[in-house]
């Protein structure tokens, strides 16, 4: 097989230089892959995108060790804005629309990092209203005051508009209603398909994501605790576990609690 | 009834001076949380670097010239040399930074050019016109125009351009702005350019005012009752806000003056500042969460 795309090998993490919260992180994405980067709430999904696009720093995060590889480059000497300008594209946590530029506007704002002309960002532009239709209705409203639904399609259009190679989003479904959420997934994938786009994907919704990714990684305080080919993941019985957020025995914790109120 | 609207358009007229000074804070904390207390002395380097530079006998079309690419060298410097290394630090330290920062540009420009009074004619008479009943002095309603036109040229530039664009990005949401590849220190120096032509212009017509001196690195504490009132990240709310405090200002001297022995235009900006503190902390136009109903 050849290089994949990105590789992120032992990254270690933390915050303010004390609060730990990756310690060897592994894992690649090959060209034309659905990737999903799964775990309970504080695994470390949302550190690891970080880590990778170079924002850390501004959030107060250092990375501690190891490294990353986007393309064949190693990444820790170029800035977020020449990331994104190499193809790496992120949707951060919690979708971060600009609350008061309007839908339109987000998008332009996406191409921040490109160098392009008025028409052709004008064209770009057009191409993602081929893709959320309901955002052309939408484009003079403030993105503040649009739906989830629309925010998120805002977030990902604003991310896409950057032209990447690999798309990362954090938990795009977060909030959403079941069928947003697999409307999202489902034109993730096919933009997977048709364009070839590679896709890194952290989500707490496991059942949707082993769904549509091809590969997927388990994290357990900050580290890979699984990782394999989705219909693997699915089946191993312990996966379910992650997707609760219990470890066994806080499981039976937890059981051993109900039964004493039973009694 | 017409002294009142002579008063109160007197007032309205000196408030476009204060919003001059109170723009150039908004455009520095919108984009970057920096209340820049350095922007009086700011003020007060770009009017004397152009009396300064007139009195070298440079025709007035360059002096202007040189002193607007000092001035947007100097913001530049700024960013680079004193917020860029303090990035992450906390709001405090970022003011405290700014406070040191006018103690020395105002030890700059004495260093440069000296420290005695320089008279600053830019050459508009200070003649009352008639309109109707009401008296305006031909010198306000040119610093009227001027103030207009560069809100004007600053609104078209941040509603057309793609720097403009920016801007209220990083307004909005700067992790955002970092994470669709927005480069952070391109816009704060591009604020603090824009900063130091406010300064200019505030300069030069608070100079031909009050003189070339060093008090008037002072009118930082008369922006300070506009911001409060205006909200401190608003752009209208500036000039909204310094239309109010000129004509509180004006009003209170000749309704209120009288019966407390004059003196009012020192204090009541303040004492309408703190009651409206306690009213509205955003002030009129501060940035309100946009949220769906
Ligand atoms: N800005 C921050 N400052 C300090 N600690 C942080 C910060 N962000 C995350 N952490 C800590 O780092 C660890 C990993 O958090 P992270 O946000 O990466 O988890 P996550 O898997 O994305 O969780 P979630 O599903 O809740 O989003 C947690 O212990 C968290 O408390
Ligand atoms: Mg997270």
């Amino acid at each position: 097989m050849s290089e994949p795309l990105l590789s992120v090998t032992n990254v270690g993490a933390t915050y303010d230089n004390a609060i730990l919260a990756l310690s060897r992180v592994s894992l690649t994405v090959g060209a034309g892959e659905i990737v999903a980067l799964l775990g309970a709430n504080g695994a470390g999904k949302t550190t690891t995108l970080r880590a990778i696009s170079n924002l850390l720093s501004a959030v107060h995060g250092q990375i501690t060790g190891g490294h990353v590889t986007f393309d064949g480059r190693r990444t820790e000497k170029l800035g977020p804005a020449q990331l994104v300008a190499a193809g790496l594209a992120q949707v951060i946590e919690g979708r971060h629309c600009f609350p008061h530029l309007t839908v339109e506007e987000n998008l332009i704002a996406g191409a921040s990092a490109l160098r392009i002309g008025r028409r052709q960002l004008a064209a770009d532009v057009a191409r993602i209203y081929g893709y959320f239709p309901q955002l052309r209705a939408k484009r003079r409203l403030p993105a503040a005051l649009c739906s989830g639904g629309e925010q998120q399609m805002t977030a990902i259009g604003r991310a896409l508009m950057a032209r990447p190679r690999l798309l990362m989003l954090d938990e795009p479904t977060m909030g959403l209603a079941p069928l947003v959420a697999r409307e999202i997934f489902h034109f993730l994938r096919a933009l997977n398909r048709d364009e070839n786009l590679s896709i890194l994907v952290a989500e707490q919704n496991a059942t949707l994501a082993l769904r549509y990714a091809d590969r997927a990684y388990v994290l357990e305080h900050g580290s890979v605790a699984l990782a394999g080919a989705s219909a693997e993941v699915r089946e191993r019985d312990d996966v379910k576990h992650f997707y609760l957020g219990f470890e066994p025995r806080q499981r039976r914790q937890y059981s051993s609690l109900v039964s004493q109120v039973g009694t | 009834m017409s002294f009142f609207v002579d008063v109160l358009v007197g007032g309205l007229l000196s408030g476009v001076m204060y919003s001059l000074v109170a723009l150039g804070f908004v455009l520095i904390y919108k984009t970057s949380g920096v209340l820049n207390f350095a922007q009086g002395a700011m003020v007060l380097f770009a009017a004397l670097t152009f009396v300064s530079l007139t009195e070298h006998k440079l025709p007035f079309a360059v002096s202007l010239l040189v002193t607007l690419a000092i001035m947007v060298a100097l913001g530049w410097l700024i960013e680079r040399f004193v917020l860029k290394p303090l990035v992450n630090q906390s709001s405090i330290t970022l003011f405290m930074a700014t406070l040191g920062l006018s103690y020395v540009i105002e030890g700059a420009a004495q260093l440069l050019w000296g420290t005695e009074v320089h008279g600053l004619d830019l050459g508009i008479p200070d003649t009352p016109m008639q309109f109707g009943s009401v008296a305006i002095s031909e010198f306000d309603l040119v610093a009227a125009l001027i103030a207009a036109t560069m809100v004007a040229a600053l609104t078209l530039f941040f509603r057309t351009t793609r720097t403009g664009l920016a801007f209220r990005a990083v307004a909005d949401d700067q992790l955002a702005a970092i994470a669709v590849g927005l480069r952070l220190s391109h816009v704060w120096a591009i604020a603090w350019a824009l900063a130091g032509v406010v300064a200019l212009v505030a300069g030069l017509l608070w100079g031909a005012r009050l003189g070339v001196q060093f008090s008037l690195s002072t009118v930082v504490l008369k922006a300070l009752p506009v911001l409060v009132l205006g909200g401190f990240d608003s752009i209208a709310g500036a000039i909204v806000g310094g239309l109010l405090i000129g004509a509180i200002e004006k009003s209170a001297e000749v309704y209120i003056g009288p019966f407390v022995g004059g003196g009012t235009e020192g204090w009541i900006a303040y004492v309408v500042a703190l009651g409206f503190l306690l009213v509205r902390p955003a002030g009129l136009f501060g940035q309100r969460e946009l949220v769906r109903a």
